[in-house]
């Protein structure tokens, strides 16, 4: 795939005394990809980020944003090109909602049916009352500026986002919301987007490829955020990532992705023999009863006798996920629960069972990445 | 009591009818002034504003400058330029608009120091060019700064318009002078409460036109 952006050998120095902000850094981003910057304040992750929309001169190196140097461009113009969203939304407080969506537009001589038009579907598409749009910023919340501040970002429809801590400002409840709504948007729009922010697990969530920053916008690591938390690549990246770094990985995967497991599960047709049998080879006290292929319930060791299975009195199960569950709510579920296994229900069917030797073995095996 | 005042009360409400010509070019004497020197006070502070934001190191003389021009009575400065400027017009406005700087130079680098760094690297993000960011962004969100340095300026030029009236420019404190030379008091009466009418009516124009121009700080308070 085609490079939207390219940084080569770029260097920012604010001045001559102190040390460069970023030192001959080279990235390289693709179309349509999601890249998150990441790294401790003072790394030169927002420097690198204001370089690729000339907020920012750099004093050396190259950029360029779709095959072309950034400074051939008027620096007006290749702005209005790119989208930039930032930490405090910076709406304009005079200016209503819709306004507000419109500046690029109107910057750029678009006809008011056009303009209307393209406004209400922005406000749509990031999931913002309509009557909202004839309000000012002050008489909205938090997420829904910020909300705005991604709509007038998207409203010419350009190719490249910029992203300065877009949810740095909100609460962790609606931060989390806008980042599933960012996420759902990307998936539907396909924007190449660099994204700065110093919280690893918004990067994990959020990204395609995460570069690590240190000090002096040096890239520690640039890759998949599976492989930033399987395998850092050196231990400034390990440190950042920090110790839970297994336990982030696990938000990355989903149960679906693991190896089918049939667990002691049983169907009722099968003899308290046989279920006997299958609960010793497996070390387990619990058994589990399908009917049809459908998952029935819990039963423990002790209650089963000579009757046969379908006639015993079985506990609907504790811990129960889909396939699009990840591995953390699944790990999270077992642990609360008495069985020690979660049970995949896949529309209705059995899928399997999830254990914990289960996905640490498949987290080893570095499947799914 | 003395018998100059027993035949002397406060109000005799022939005079507003004898003198009501007299009375009425006073008024707009004194309503011309104000205009005048508020007008000029403002292209003067917006430059030295200008000024002020564009080098940081110039902020400081600039206030302190205003200041200083402020603490100079007001007697006394009219006083200093007759020998330069005679009894013209620009004796009394020199230093009427010398008094509104310090306010208004205030309030306007105020005024555009209170725009957020965010409104502003969202403008420039955004491709605005300086001019279409100043005027279209800045400005506005100023506005309401500018706005109250403005009715200060102009309620406290009315006031000091009167005066003005010692090197003869006329105005409504030519009636209060006239009064305190004659130990009549309709006059005195007539010229200060007009100019404090003058004052609060001028005060209360401006403040309706700002809140026309600034719609939306009303709706924040709501």
């Amino acid at each position: 795939m085609a490079s939207a952006i390219r940084l080569v050998g770029v260097t920012k120095r604010y001045d001559d005394r102190s040390p460069p902000a970023v030192r001959s850094l080279d990235l390289e981003v693709e179309d349509g990809e999601l890249v998150a910057l990441i790294g401790p304040s003072g790394c030169g992750k927002t420097t690198t980020l204001r370089m690729i929309n000339r907020l920012v001169e750099p004093t050396d190196g190259r950029i360029e944003v779709a095959g072309l140097d950034v400074r051939s461009v008027d620096a007006t113009q290749l702005r209005r090109g790119i989208g930039y969203v930032i930490q405090q939304a910076g709406l304009f407080p005079h200016r209503t909602v819709a306004q507000n969506i419109a500046v690029v537009p109107r910057a750029l001589r678009w006809d008011r049916a056009r303009i209307a038009a393209r406004v209400e579907e922005l406000a749509d598409l990031v999931g913002l009352e309509r009557s909202l749009l004839a309000r000012y910023p002050d008489e909205l919340s938090g997420g829904q500026q910020q909300r705005v501040g991604v709509a007038r970002a998207l409203a010419a429809d350009p190719p490249v986002l910029l992203m300065d801590e877009p949810f740095g400002a909100v609460d962790p409840i609606v931060r989390a919301r806008l980042q599933g709504e960012l996420s759902d948007l990307q998936r539907r729009l396909h924007k190449t987007i660099v994204l700065v922010t110093h919280d690893l697990d918004e990067a994990v969530r959020l990204a395609d490829r995460v570069a690590v920053m240190s000090l002096g916008g040096v890239v520690e690591q640039y890759a998949s955020p599976d492989e930033v938390l399987r395998a850092p690549a050196n231990e400034f990246v390990e440190e950042f990532v920090g110790a839970d770094r297994g336990m982030k990985r696990l938000r990355l995967h989903t149960v679906g992705e693991l190896p089918f497991l049939q667990g002691p599960v049983v169907d009722e047709a099968t003899t308290p023999a046989e279920a006997l049998a299958t609960l010793d080879r497996l070390g387990s006290d619990w058994l589990g009863v399908t009917r049809d292929g459908t998952f029935a319930g819990w039963v423990h060791r002790t209650s089963i006798g000579e009757a046969p299975l379908s006639r015993l009195q079985l506990h609907m199960p504790a811990a129960q996920v889909t396939p699009d569950s990840t591995l953390h709510s699944a790990v999270e579920l077992i642990m609360s629960s008495d069985t020690s296994v979660a049970v995949i229900d896949d529309g209705g069917r059995f899928g399997g069972v999830v254990t914990l030797e289960h996905v640490r073995g498949a987290l080893a095996r570095g499947r799914g990445s | 009591m003395h018998p100059a005042q027993a035949t002397n009360p406060i109000i005799r409400w022939e005079y507003l009818v004898d003198e009501w010509d007299q009375i009425s070019e006073a008024l707009v004497q004194h309503l011309r002034l104000t205009v005048v020197s508020v007008a000029l006070g403002v292209v003067l502070a917006t430059g030295l504003s200008a000024v002020a934001l564009r080098f940081r190191w110039a902020a400081t003389p600039i206030t302190t400058t205003t200041a200083v021009i402020y603490t100079i009575p007001s007697v006394a400065l009219f006083g200093i330029l007759v020998p330069y400027t005679g009894l013209s017009m620009w004796t009394a406005v020199i230093p009427l608009v010398g008094y509104t700087l310090l306010v208004l130079v205030t309030n306007f680098v105020a005024g555009f120091r209170a725009v957020p760094a965010a409104v502003r690297d969202a403008a420039d993000g955004m491709g605005m060019s300086r001019v279409r960011r100043t005027l279209g962004v800045d400005l506005p969100i100023a506005a309401p700064y500018l706005i109250a340095g403005l009715r200060i300026a102009t309620v406290s030029t009315v006031g000091l318009v009167t005066v003005a009236a010692v090197v003869g420019q006329g105005g409504l404190g030519r009636l209060v002078l006239d009064g305190l030379r004659r130990s009549f008091w309709t006059p005195m009466v007539v010229g200060s409460s007009l100019s404090i009418l003058l004052a609060l009516g001028l005060d209360l124009v401006i403040h309706l036109v700002g809140r026309w121009l600034t719609p939306w700080a009303r709706r924040r308070a709501t």
